[in-house]
């Protein structure tokens, strides 16, 4: 549906983004202020961004972080995949029903009770609590989300260039590394990021699942989120928009290329017979 | 069945049902248990060593006390129906905000569409923590909003809007507001456009052809973006602690206040059980609903 793109329609998207954008650029815009009070403009600094990188407890729970996000969202990539070419593949088995609740439940679960009977379970059969149980713990919310990322995918795409992988005698394994792994890579790829960012975003269920001595920056930024606004927090929340912005970005402009590509092969391929 | 077929199967199974299932066995459990001044501060623990008599006298020990005393305790219900009350009215704001979003993106021309998308989706990746935290700074008491409002004029006396429910419902609003404009864009966009000519054709007035068929052909978008919104604010924690006040009362935010405050593990866990039940209603009406789309699409 497209056609008359009123005044109303133009007002409407600007007012939107403005309500969207505007608190993220004032965030940003004041990183950068010389003044301890966040609220009022005294010139031009970076000093904010020398204190963050001087202050060894957010490097410290910044590598935390970066430790459990690569970790946990590279098992969740594997077990995801797994689950979604189950869903989409196997066909029927015993307790099928039960798994396809067990991997669409985490996603709407709200996050205090999955971070409470994670603890409750880690607690029961007395594993310390550190960086293993969070990773533990955003492995099984995460792999949920890619599930769901990739079975999307391998529901659209042609199940008959499988078979004739394996009636030309590829093993059923080698037909999935060379016919639909490559199909499906960039769902599993878009399913490793969304399930890096959520493990990086966790505040909720990281705090259930740490230990005393491994403290994430979100649970890190909470604590001092809590005191009241500081240019500190302001300066590091501008390098983590930044991060997210180049990666949107580059991600789409990627896609995008790859999509006229595969279009260009197809007319060539169809020109040639 | 061979053993590679039940390798694939049996390993994100078999994942899924000890990190989450079990796990919610033991929130069930210790929910019927007791308060203890012990490590687990609960009782009974199960003491299998002592065969079936240690089983009987752990079944003997669990009963409903904990679910009759939130029942009997106004601080619990006032939060359950609070929580009810917060992410309903949020969810239809976030509804009249997003609706005239995704309307002005589907009426776009398709070159900018791309774009458009990019920056509804852009807010998503970014930290849920950051975005809730870039309030403070305009709702405060000296913040950007009261500033503007006292400059203009129309206040002389700074709001105090930060630490009360106008900002959790801002929070609220600000942070799920993609999830409401994907679901309705989708919608408008699938729409076909000769419909709406037709109702003009036959004497429609633009707003008239807008109610009689835009919106009820956006619907399933609405009632997607609905649940969207409405299931997460439900169960929130982050929003009504940074942004909320004393007045907050929100289920999620009692129930981490209760296991790390209070240490009261087995009323933590009732209190979950009960958030739990109330949360299957909307989330198997929302299934339903998603269910119904995805046969109407084929």
């Amino acid at each position: 549906m497209n056609r008359r793109f009123s005044w109303f329609n133009a007002t409407s998207l600007t007012l939107g983004f403005a309500f969207l954008y505007l608190p993220m650029v004032i965030l940003v815009i004041f990183s950068f202020n010389a003044s301890k009070l966040v609220t009022v403009w005294a010139g031009f600094s970076t000093k904010w961004y020398g204190e963050l990188l001087g202050n060894q407890a957010f490097l410290d729970a910044a590598w935390v972080t970066l430790k459990v996000a690569v970790l946990s969202s590279t098992l969740a990539t594997i077990l995801g995949t797994m689950a979604a070419y189950v869903l989409v593949r196997a066909g029927r088995f015993t307790g099928r029903t039960l798994f396809s609740g067990m991997v669409y439940a985490p996603i709407v679960m709200p996050e205090v009770i999955t971070g409470l009977a994670m603890l409750l379970l880690f607690i029961a059969i007395g594993l310390d609590r550190g960086v293993t149980t969070i990773v533990l713990a955003h492995t099984t919310f995460t792999m949920c989300f890619v599930s769901v990322v990739v079975s999307s995918r391998l529901v659209t795409f042609d199940k008959s260039l499988e078979e004739a992988a394996l009636d030309l005698g590829c093993t059923p394994f080698d037909a999935f590394r060379s016919v639909t792994l490559p199909i499906i890579a960039p769902a599993v790829i878009s399913g490793w990021l969304l399930a890096f960012t959520l493990s990086l975003d966790d505040l909720v269920i990281a705090s259930f699942a740490a230990g005393p001595s491994s403290t994430t920056l979100p649970m890190k930024i909470f604590s001092s989120v809590r005191l009241g606004v500081s240019p500190e927090i302001n300066a590091l929340s501008t390098i983590m928009i930044g991060i997210v912005t180049v990666g949107v970005i580059t991600a789409s402009l990627v896609s995008k290329r790859s999509i006229a590509r595969q279009r260009a092969e197809e007319q060539a391929a169809v020109r040639t017979t | 069945m061979n053993l590679r077929r039940l390798f694939l199967i049996a390993t994100p199974y078999a994942w899924l049902a000890f990190f989450f299932l079990v796990p919610f066995g033991i929130v069930f459990k210790i929910a019927l248990s007791d308060y203890a001044i012990s490590i687990p501060p609960y009782t009974p623990t199960l003491d299998l060593s002592q065969g079936w008599a240690g089983v009987k006298e752990f079944l003997d020990g669990l009963d409903f006390e904990n679910f009759t005393f939130l029942a009997s305790d106004a601080l619990y219900i006032k939060a359950y129906l609070s929580s009810l009350k917060i992410a309903a009215i949020s969810t239809f704001i976030t509804l009249l905000v997003a609706y005239p979003i995704a309307y002005g993106m589907a009426q776009a021309p398709d070159e900018w569409r791309p774009t458009l998308m990019m920056l509804v989706i852009l807010p998503f990746w970014t930290s849920f923590l950051i975005r809730v935290y870039s309030w403070i700074g305009i709702l405060s008491g000296e913040g950007f909003l009261n500033q503007i409002l006292m400059w203009t004029g129309i206040i002389s006396q700074p709001l105090t809007i930060l630490n009360t429910n106008t900002a959790v419902y801002i929070g609220i609003v600000y942070t799920y507001l993609p999830f409401m404009i994907l679901p309705i864009y989708a919608a408008l966009e699938k729409l076909d456009i000769s419909l709406i000519e037709a109702a003009e054709d036959l004497g429609c007035t633009r707003i008239q052809a807008f109610w009689l068929v835009t919106f009820p052909l956006s619907r399933p978008g609405v009632i997607a973006g609905c649940f969207l919104v409405f299931i997460p604010a439900l169960g929130e924690f982050v929003i009504p602690s940074i942004l909320g006040g004393n007045e907050t009362l929100m289920i999620g935010k009692t129930l981490y206040d209760e296991f790390f405050a209070n240490r009261d593990w087995p009323v933590a866990s009732a209190v979950a059980v009960v958030l739990l039940l109330l949360l299957i209603v909307p989330i198997i009406l929302f299934q339903r609903n998603e269910q119904k789309q995805r046969e109407a699409g084929l």
